[in-house]
């Protein structure tokens, strides 16, 4: 019997980077120069925001855990670059970019990370539950997996009141074996839900690899097939590779109503969260690596710098701007007030805290 | 006032609720095509077709998952758990998302879905169908828990339930399905949070929630009967939030206590109920507070011996004698 051949990676990432060969994707054809532009500002802003928090953390000003993104900035900016008015986002606990990506403030955001009252979700979320569901982004999500099938009920929604939306849906490829996942694969394929389950994988759910992780061979989008489920596999260090697919999936969802599982091929500098030392489960060479020659930041400029869209002096004065907007959110979150013992009891219940004619509940509900 | 059985009762509110907002959708395994496992949903899917009624796969974490992201933009789902004891394989999904998402997003989102569904023991099911979660659930801030014991409050719960903008978890009792009582046929809640007194008395008061408040019922006529003691229930109706005045008021009347439960006994509702009643109303009672739950084990499968394992009316009556002695 002929073995199926196993897919590991996307073809172009078998290949030393070079110009994109997705530059010319309908997708891509049609961005402006200064669509391209504000694409590759929109990646610099989250690196140096991500670069700017490590420094507030190393300050001992973040508790918790902080999730770096440096390093998967195409994989966000690529998929959030395409979406419209009714299009929905939600994703796993490494959720800063998708926030800055939708347009939330580095101001608002830092200060959550800080834990102040001027944060996202007011000092009560944290680095793992940014929320902006005025921008359609719906977090933001601590448990591994957790997030999946509500990705699928926003898709069920949108298809519930007709219309022409999708959720993108993202996990890392820790969650793949989550039983929530499954479920929700098989609820999105059977109900024909626009929903785009985007796998970021960056090599490790954690600190485990994939192949010490996952019994199934090759790649993981593929385990689509077994819920018939459209799949593809993505280079996430080109982001017009990644616009290109994911245009694809969106069209898939908003003209057939039909899920798709995109796999994004990707890799993370720093550990798993500050707290990982990273030291026990891949060597430094193998980050130099990725750094040195398929940095998705340094790619796109350099594209863009041959295309002739950017100039050197662009890209620097691009980058100085986004440096001094994380400086000048990490001020904000240094100088925002904390939160009051009296904030602690607030956004439990809607009814609490909008007690008028339409509330009905009576009774206790906070307790001593 | 039409009198229709519990199950009819909830059926009424669905129906009703289906008919009054576009964004309600029943949905739940069995719900559909089967007319339900229980049959509380039976000829919804008639009336209402695939779209409002919608039929799972047997996938709860899954499903109350998507009706948790539903309901995040506007939809309101009422989703039936089979037994309220397959919420454990969902409890990801029905604690940590359903009851934070409102508090870690600093009050951005909402998530006004139902779940409602069994939660009994007394059906010769085993310990793994017989669970009774409503201490555990209620014991998250973002959750709001109500028990209804007679068909009026089956109705008035489970409407108020779908038009609350909280999570609301419906826990019902199979063994009530077919208990009849009046019930209107007009538009009208029960808000929840408010207990009701089911028969007033001077000498004791019982705090009951769910089937406890009929065997309380059973057991108040007997003490009545045979012991000429005047019994007062007060039927919580809803576990979060607690109508603690009414609790307070009572045993201020009485100056007796008996909480009784088909819990087991450790952090029961009523070990809260207990420590309210110390807190606020010590000085005003004549004895210890006394309790009834279920024999603290594994529900037992044999039939004569679950029965017996629950409170039933004649252990409420020792216990109710042994507070009044």
């Amino acid at each position: 019997m002929a073995k199926n051949a196993v897919i590991t990676h996307p073809e172009s990432l078998k290949r030393p980077a070079g110009p994109s060969e997705y530059a010319k994707d309908p997708a891509n054809a049609s961005l402006t120069k200064a669509d391209k532009i504000a694409l590759y500002t929109k990646m610099a802003r989250v690196r140096h925001f991500e670069q700017r928090c490590i420094r507030i953390y190393q300050q001992g000003k973040i508790g918790g855990f902080l999730h770096l993104y440096v390093g998967q900035e195409a994989v966000a900016a690529g998929t959030i670059s395409l979406l419209g008015k009714f299009d929905h986002l939600i994703t796993g606990y490494r959720d800063h970019a998708h926030g800055l990506l939708v347009g939330m403030s580095m101001k608002e955001c830092m200060a959550e990370l800080t834990g102040k009252v001027t944060g996202c979700s007011k000092g009560k979320g944290g680095s793992m539950h940014y929320f902006a569901p005025d921008k359609n982004y719906w977090g933001g999500h601590g448990i591994v997996g957790g997030q999946v099938p509500l990705g699928t009920g926003l898709a069920y929604a949108v298809k519930y009141r007709g219309q022409k939306g999708s959720c993108l849906t993202f996990m890392g490829d820790g969650a793949i074996n989550q039983g929530a996942v499954h479920e929700a694969y098989n609820l999105a394929a059977l109900w024909d839900l626009p929903v785009i389950f985007v796998i970021e994988n960056n090599g490790y759910s954690m600190g485990t690899s994939q192949e010490r992780s996952t019994a199934h061979p090759g790649c993981l989008a593929k385990r689509a097939e077994g819920y018939n489920m459209t799949w593809d596999v993505v280079n996430g260090h080109d982001v017009y590779e990644v616009r290109a697919k994911t245009a694809i999936a969106l069209k898939r969802a908003h003209e057939e109503s039909k899920p798709t599982v995109l796999e994004i091929f990707t890799y993370r500098y720093f550990g798993h969260s500050m707290s990982d030392p990273d030291k026990t489960y891949r060597d430094k060479e193998e980050v130099k690596g990725y750094r040195e020659t398929k940095d998705p930041v340094f790619l796109f400029e350099k594209e863009l710098l041959d295309e002739g869209v950017l100039t050197k002096a662009l890209v620097e004065s691009i980058n100085a701007a986004a440096m001094e907007e994380a400086d000048a959110a990490a001020v904000f979150a240094d100088e925002s007030p904390e939160p009051t013992v009296a904030d602690i009891t607030k956004h439990i219940y809607w009814e609490e805290d909008n007690r008028g004619p339409k509330t009905t509940s009576r009774g206790t509900i906070i307790f001593e | 006032m039409a009198v229709i059985s519990y199950r009819e009762a909830l059926r009424a509110a669905m129906r009703e609720e289906l008919k009054r907002d576009e964004n309600v959708v029943i949905m739940g395994e069995e719900v559909a095509q089967f007319n339900g496992a229980y049959k509380v949903t039976e000829g919804l899917l008639k009336e209402f077709g695939p779209k409002r009624i919608v039929d799972t796969p047997i996938s709860e974490a899954g499903f109350i998952g998507l009706g948790i992201g539903a309901s995040m933009l506007g939809i309101r789902p009422v989703m039936e758990l089979m037994f309220w004891s397959f919420s454990y394989v969902a409890f990801d999904q029905v604690v940590n998302n359903a009851g934070n998402i409102r508090y870690m997003s600093g009050g951005l989102i909402n998530c006004p879905i139902v779940i409602r569904g069994p939660a009994n023991g007394g059906t010769n099911v085993g310990a793994t169908h017989s669970h009774t979660p409503e201490a555990i659930l209620a014991s998250h801030p973002g959750i709001k828990v109500v028990c209804p014991a007679t068909p009026y409050d089956a109705k008035g719960l489970m409407k108020a339930a779908i038009r609350d903008n909280d999570p609301v978890y419906v826990m019902e009792n199979t063994i009530l399905y077919n208990d009849k009582g009046e019930v209107p046929d007009d538009d009208y809640i029960v808000p929840i949070g408010v207990a009701d007194i089911k028969r007033e008395g001077t000498d004791l008061t019982i705090v009951a929630h769910g089937r406890a408040v009929i065997t309380s019922l059973k057991a108040a006529e007997i003490l009545e009967k045979e012991h000429g003691v005047s019994v007062e229930v007060v039927d919580l109706r809803s576990i979060r939030p607690l109508d603690e005045e009414t609790i307070i008021a009572s045993v201020r009347k009485t100056h007796r206590a008996l909480l009784v439960e088909e819990n087991k006994p450790f952090c029961g509702v009523d070990a809260q109920i207990a420590y309210l009643i110390q807190s606020r109303a010590f000085d005003e009672l004549d004895a210890p507070i006394g309790r009834v739950s279920s024999i603290d084990a594994p529900q037992m499968y044999s039939k004569k011996m679950e029965d017996l394992q629950l409170p039933y009316p004649a252990r409420v009556v020792a216990a109710a004698l042994k507070v009044l002695a």
